[in-house]
């Protein structure tokens, strides 16, 4: 008897060893560029419908700044802005989708933070929107500032979220008591506040001008002046695959980039012959901007062209939607804002 | 010996395979974890939450762990199953004995009352309770009092609160009273089997149970006084009320469902148990003599309890389990606060979805081993 365990036991040792060499091999040739290749699309998490950053409409299609971002890597990596798969994620769902590898791209106004980065397992690779959190209110309760906020007031919110620890330091250091009521979907959210469950609302700012334009009635709702934290909103990552890293951060510096270079989606082609070697740079008509990366010399040239730069993104999305009209920080930092993203050279 | 081995070698194969299987998994999570630089440790459970809760049986704080976090949203899962189980029991007697009586409109509407809230999935009607029923109601400040003293109202269930005084007295009034109840019970037991006298134990218990406790008011210094919820105005619309205790809506939606729900299967257990006990018993038990009140109490009831009290268990354990589809509606339980926010904000999936799942399991093995022991006390005891 003793003699079949020996056997046995070997085989299995044999086995175990086998499957731990072959997880071990898979990890480390995996690589999200081949896999996104392979699979001819790119897996974007996105939220579950914020207007302005992204938004799918009544036929599926997805629009929005966030969304952008993903069709902006689509098209330098596979060629085609259009090849991308939205993933819908509550605030709850989004890093662990990302971690488990369900998603290569998380691009769902997510706030950059030092615990996020450094804790999760997660990498950001920059910011597509400066924001901070506000407060809504309903106009004919007569609050015009947070300064009028009384203890027993309630604020409705999402889970998960950074609103709902800056909620919480607003609210002590002012010494005021509060019911927060957080829940999981947004539009959970909007609708316990649109019924009177909470007195106030609130979220990224962005978000409450977003959501406003959802509401019953927006018109009987206004946004505090004040701001209470930044909210640096950007497109993650997973930790532990530099050149994905590397490509997603130059797909949103190089729209960026481009609207400082005033190349469009409609000149790009002519900008080719541009005498400026950064505009040339930028359009792949010089130096060899693909090749760290893995890719050819043109997948910015395609981004600009398929996507647009960040302004024209911005307008298309934010502006021309009456979100917010005005770009705020937002503006390129040579006309007052803050955006200013390191040179492609 | 050779019969032997061939008996052992599939159970052992078996035991191989499952060890196999789980040192896979973990071997994969160690790796992938790695790489993706996530650390793996329960550290964590120390530092600050930093965020709050809505509703709190205990004192918590952002400013506590996440460990007290934990505690304190386990506490509000309990309070949900606790209530849950309570309504659902009672509702689910009345509705089964309802369902066996001789009343045609008694019996069909409870008949009706099972198919239609067991046949609507159980997240379907917290919804609705939720968006559709708990919504509708007024706003705090166009809230007509229930009962004069309570307002429902779209932010909660506003009742007053009690302020004792010496309330220690009180409870050892009503805490000999209870005493002196079950020594009553003794004795009225031991004089019916010596003397086949009955005494009326229950109009005794009723008076001890009230007059004790009452005179505590009377001598003990105890004083009760009530806190009215009242209306505070925050601004020029948004009205709430201060004062007494608050059930949010998030709450009673969750117990209203659960308890409607699970009380339908706690019926057709009732009933089940009820018409297991076979014709003869009753008939037997009027035979000697006894009136229906006693055949139920004395005959059937003991003999049904046995047939009733297993399947209830498991309903009992689904309900708890079902208290977590609290996350879809705002209510601050385990799900919600620990397996949502904490996961989220400190990023731990594996260790924090392990905890709670361990936690569900504990408390559903602790109701299973509490209905367990009930059971095993009413079984037949063979002589």
């Amino acid at each position: 008897m003793f003699k079949h365990l020996k056997q046995l036991t070997s085989l299995v040792a044999m086995v175990a060893v086998v499957f731990a060499f072959t997880t071990e091999a898979m990890a480390k040739k995996s690589k999200t560029l081949k896999n996104t290749q392979k699979k001819g699309f790119v897996r974007c998490g996105v939220s579950q419908g914020l207007p302005g950053f992204s938004n799918a409409d009544a036929s599926g299609n997805w629009t929005g700044i966030d969304v952008d971002v993903c069709r902006a890597v689509a098209a330098a990596v596979l060629g085609d802005a259009n090849k991308v798969k939205f993933t819908p994620l509550s605030a709850k769902e989004r890093f662990t989708a990302l971690t488990s590898g369900e998603i290569d791209i998380l691009s769902r106004n997510t706030t950059w933070t030092l615990s996020r980065d450094a804790d999760i397992g997660l990498t950001f690779v920059g910011v597509n929107f400066y924001d901070g959190q506000g407060f809504m209110v309903r106009k004919s309760s007569g609050i015009t500032s947070t300064g009028q906020f009384k203890n027993g007031i309630s604020a409705c919110t999402n889970i998960g979220t950074t609103t709902e620890l800056n909620m919480r330091d607003f609210f002590n250091s002012r010494g005021i008591s509060y019911e927060p009521v957080a829940f999981e979907k947004a539009d959970e959210v909007v609708a316990a506040y649109d019924a009177g469950r909470c007195d106030t609302y609130t979220t990224d700012k962005s978000g409450l001008a977003a959501q406003r334009t959802k509401m019953k009635n927006p018109d009987e709702h206004i946004v505090l002046p004040e701001t209470i934290s930044k909210e640096p909103l950007g497109p993650v990552v997973r930790q532990g695959d530099a050149v994905w890293e590397d490509i997603v951060r130059w797909s949103l510096n190089t729209m960026i980039e481009a609207e400082e270079y005033g190349i469009t989606s409609s000149n790009a082609d002519m900008m080719k012959t541009s005498d400026n070697p950064q505009i040339k740079r930028l359009v792949g008509a010089e130096g060899e901007m693909g090749a760290a990366f893995g890719l050819d010399n043109e997948w910015n040239l395609r981004i600009i062209k398929q996507v647009g730069n960040y302004g024209e993104s911005y307008k298309r999305n934010i502006a021309d939607t009456g979100i917010l009209p005005d770009r705020g920080p937002n503006q390129l930092w040579t006309k007052g804002g803050i955006l200013y993203v390191p040179p492609a050279r | 010996m050779n019969n032997k081995i061939k008996r052992y070698i599939p159970q052992i194969l078996t035991i191989l395979f499952v060890f196999l299987i789980f040192g896979f998994f973990t071997i994969n999570a160690q790796v992938n974890m790695d790489n993706r630089g996530i650390d793996f440790g329960f550290g964590f459970l120390k530092q600050e939450a930093s965020f709050d809760m809505q509703f709190t049986l205990l004192d918590y704080d952002g400013q506590d762990s996440y460990m007290w976090a934990y505690v304190v949203a386990l506490l509000n899962t309990l309070l949900v199953s606790f209530l849950g189980i309570i309504f659902c029991t009672i509702l689910g007697v009345i509705i089964g004995v309802a369902r066996l009586s001789g009343n045609f409109l008694i019996r069909n509407s409870a008949a009706w009352y099972v198919e239609f809230f067991r046949n609507i999935p159980l997240l379907l009607q917290i919804f609705f309770w939720y968006y559709a029923a708990l919504r509708a109601l007024p706003l705090p400040e166009k809230a007509e009092p229930w009962f004069g003293v309570t307002y429902m109202t779209i932010k909660g269930y506003y009742i007053p609160s009690m302020i004792w005084e010496n309330l220690n007295v009180f409870l050892s009034c009503l805490l000999a009273s209870i005493i002196s109840i079950i020594f009553i019970k003794i004795y009225a037991k031991k004089i019916q089997e010596k003397e086949g006298k009955q005494l009326p134990v229950l109009y005794i218990s009723l008076g001890l149970i009230t007059i004790l406790p009452l005179l505590s008011f009377l001598f003990g210094g105890v004083t009760l006084d009530f806190e009215l919820p009242v209306l505070k105005q925050l601004a020029k619309t948004s009205f709430i009320f201060e004062g007494g205790i608050s059930l949010p809506p998030e709450l009673i939606a969750l117990v209203l469902a659960l308890s409607l729900y699970t009380s339908t299967f706690v019926a057709e257990c009732v009933r089940a148990g009820i018409q297991g006990i076979s014709k003869g018993q009753k008939e037997a038990a009027a035979s000697v003599g006894l009136n229906p009140n006693q055949i139920l109490k004395l005959v059937i009831m003991p003999q049904a309890l046995r047939i009733i009290i297993p399947p209830t268990t498991n309903q009992y354990l689904n309900l708890t389990k079902n208290s977590s589809l609290a996350a879809a509606i705002a209510y601050p339980d385990l799900v919600l606060v620990f397996a949502g926010t904490a996961l989220m904000q400190t990023g731990k999936a594996i260790e924090i979805v392990g905890i709670t799942m361990l936690t569900y399991l504990t408390i559903s093995l602790s109701i299973a081993a509490l209905m367990n022991w009930y059971n095993k006390r009413i079984e037949i005891k063979e002589k």
